[in-house]
């Protein structure tokens, strides 16, 4: 039973709360004589694996450091163009290292609000009159969960398609936050979460679940 | 379960609202005011328990309102006095844990010394697109036998219902 994610979004469509779960880093590190037999191309700010894919190293994977030396953007933290060092015969063999890319935060916040207006259509599409939003979101890699409140609050989970009973979680977690945020009084309505104690009991609850499965909570 | 501890609390908050505001129409809406902070924020911690579905009739908001009373504050008033039309009803309490012990001194006839009740019913049902309004009709700290608290429905908050709802 594998639980990638948990996002909280509030009644007015914004991301309150996201927690990334079993998500595997996937880091290749290796070593390059020149020239170098990769096409690397920047996007989106960040030097990118274009073609040339082997060894681990796939298409889309970010360039992250050159002989041990961080790279952020298009540069080296010693100040040098990465492009530019990757042109220069000397320097070689260099060792490269590449990772798989995260979701940035800002990423989660746009698909967050991309998902609730979304989750509105479902509802009008249907036949029947009162018929709710979007309950399940299928793909081949994942399922995504999404349970509804009356007041507007969405809980949703991602985990591994064959996974059930799902909505039991839904509810679970919706019970911690009406514990552990709600009656934060230091915690205010539609903001981020930022309680610790429900960073934790949240996790105690998904590590229950995933090892004694979802009948124990 | 000793609930004195919290009379005592309750006692001390009205009190020393009171002594800061001077004025008992300022405490009665400050006391107002606290009770919804507290209803919008208890209404998700009954549906969670309760796992409770929308209301699509008043009688069925009086129904939770009473479980909502009998859960958290432990006591079980009674629902009576439907107005005709069905958009009006009271809730009877024998007790109430907040004013036990408590007497009104006659410069404070005019306190609602429950008035947090109010707030928090309105609170509640707004985060469920309800909007109400309620008020204590019979007060047994003002000479009542009964403790009775009226609540109306006012009407639904459209633009507020989240999706799928409609």
């Amino acid at each position: 039973m594998v639980i990638y994610g948990v996002y909280i979004v509030s009644k007015s469509g914004g991301l309150i709360f996201n927690h990334d779960h079993n998500l595997t880093k996937i880091e290749t590190e290796k070593t390059f004589s020149f020239p170098l037999d990769i096409q690397l191309q920047c996007e989106n700010k960040k030097v990118v694996v274009a073609f040339g894919q082997r060894d681990g190293i796939m298409v889309g994977h970010v360039l992250t450091a050159v002989n041990g030396i961080p790279v952020t953007g298009q540069q080296l933290d010693d100040g040098r163009d990465v492009f530019d060092v990757l042109k220069t015969q000397e320097l070689f063999p260099l060792n490269l290292k590449f990772e798989r890319p995260k979701m940035t935060t800002n990423e989660k916040i746009f698909l967050a609000s991309m998902f609730y207006p979304l989750f509105a259509i479902a509802s009008q599409l249907s036949p029947e009159p009162r018929s709710s939003g979007i309950e399940v979101l299928e793909a081949d890699t994942f399922k995504l969960h999404c349970f509804q409140t009356l007041t507007g609050v969405k809980f949703i989970v991602v985990v591994e398609p064959n996974q059930g009973g799902m909505d039991v979680l839904l509810k679970r977690i919706y019970e911690l936050y009406a514990d552990y945020a709600l009656k934060n009084p230091f915690y205010s309505l539609e903001m981020p979460i930022r309680c610790e104690l429900f960073d934790t009991n949240l996790q105690i609850l998904l590590e229950q679940v995933e090892k004694t499965g979802i009948s124990s909570v | 379960q000793n609930s004195e501890l919290f009379t005592l609390t309750y006692g001390a908050l009205v009190s020393q609202l009171l002594k800061d505001y001077e004025n008992v129409d300022d405490v009665n809406k400050q006391l107002e005011r606290m009770g919804y902070n507290i209803g919008i924020r208890l209404i998700e911690d009954f549906l969670a328990r309760t796992s409770s579905g929308r209301c699509y009739d008043f009688r069925d908001t009086a129904d939770k309102i009473q479980m909502g009373f009998r859960l958290f504050l432990g006591v079980t008033p009674s629902i009576t006095n439907w107005s005709p039309a069905g958009d009006e009803f009271s809730l009877h309490f024998e007790t109430n844990p907040l004013t036990e012990f408590v007497e009104l001194p006659d410069h404070c006839l005019n306190l609602k010394y429950a008035n947090v009740l109010t707030g928090v019913i309105r609170g509640a049902c707004e985060m469920v697109q309800m909007e109400v309004t309620s008020w204590f009709v019979q007060d047994q700290l003002k000479g009542d036998n009964v403790t009775e608290l009226r609540i109306k429905f006012i009407k639904r908050l459209e633009d507020a219902i989240p999706a799928g709802e409609d």
